[in-house]
């Protein structure tokens, strides 16, 4: 089922295993890089927003005093 | 009757808050569906599908290149897409667009010219040439950074929508020489085994992962775009009473 036959094999990748892992490895890195720094770009956003509202909110309550 | 439903269609996509509201629902599903498509693909390529008899198992690069290769032409169509209707309608949903899309490409032609580069090292005994199809992705991954540079040093946002938006309608015009290129010009790379019409030459246990991880890096992708795009909006309608409410009615008690 399997195309390897042990972990070691597999690990192997036939002899190029520098090439394949290398290749995973930098994709791997770049896409969950890219998606984390979408997701927290979001955060900020939201973040930047709720500061303002909060802001505003601070100031119309003082001048309501 | 279908006339008006068009029309409907196109103004509630042209508008952010419907846009925002369409993504919330959309997003809890997609994402999943997205990474347990791509891991289903690449775990079967890496682990079940057979070994090359001429490349060995080097050949498993494949299942990050070629889903890599067709999600950056695709982004960067879609991109032009967004910029034709920016430049021409000035759309705000194509101007957001035109944001979301460019970084995940960018990324994704990273991923092609370096994973390409590390199959052909061994495959055709060389890293780098100039071949029609790498040059072109390389000019690719330039018109992306671009995109991105531009709308990152313009201050107003729908001026840098217009020159974002022009720079990706020129360079949809390097899309088709790169999809067709391995015809037009006898280089280094391969002509296609893979297609759309009539039989594919890869052998089916190789093809099927391929094809599962090509569609689970492009549902990743619209992920990105979407996430990003909602950042976009919120920020672009921060002023807007929707988006107050949405922020600001979880402040509130």
């Amino acid at each position: 089922m399997m195309a390897f036959d042990s972990l070691a094999d597999f690990f192997a990748m036939g002899g190029y295993a520098f090439y394949v892992w290398t290749a995973y490895g930098i994709s791997a890195v770049l896409i969950i890089s890219n998606m984390w720094l979408a997701l927290r770009g979001q955060q900020q956003v939201r973040g930047h927003i709720a500061r303002q509202l909060r802001r505003e909110q601070l100031l119309s309550e003082e001048q309501g005093e | 009757m279908v006339w008006n439903t068009l029309k409907r269609w196109y103004h509630q996509l042209g508008s952010p808050r419907y846009f925002y509201n369409f993504s919330s629902a959309l997003l809890p599903w997609l994402w999943p569906l997205a990474v347990v498509t791509l891991v289903l693909g690449l775990v079967w390529g890496l682990l079940f599908a057979p070994t090359h008899y001429e490349q060995g198992d080097n050949y498993r690069i494949i299942f990050i290149h070629v889903p890599a290769s067709s999600g950056a032409l695709m982004g960067y169509m879609a991109m032009g897409v967004a910029g034709f209707v920016a430049v021409i309608w000035r759309m705000k949903m194509a101007e957001v667009m035109l944001k979301a899309i460019a970084p995940f490409g960018a990324a994704l032609a990273a991923i092609s010219l370096i994973t390409g580069s590390l199959w052909g090292a061994r495959t055709w005994g060389t890293y780098w040439q100039w071949d029609a199809r790498m040059t072109s992705m390389l000019i690719l991954l330039f018109m992306y950074v671009g995109v991105i540079a531009l709308q990152n040093m313009i201050r107003d946002s729908r001026q840098a929508a217009r020159a974002a938006g022009l720079l990706a309608m020129v360079g949809v015009i390097n899309v088709v020489i790169v999809k067709y290129s391995v015809a037009w010009v006898q280089t280094l790379h391969q002509g296609a085994t893979l297609k759309l019409v009539g039989e594919s030459t890869i052998d089916p246990s190789m093809k099927w992962p391929l094809l599962i991880a090509m569609l689970g890096t492009w549902l990743l992708y619209a992920v990105n775009v979407l996430v990003r795009a909602r950042s976009e909006v919120l920020w672009r309608e921060r002023r807007s009473g929707w988006v107050r409410k949405l922020i600001g009615g979880k402040e509130q008690s």
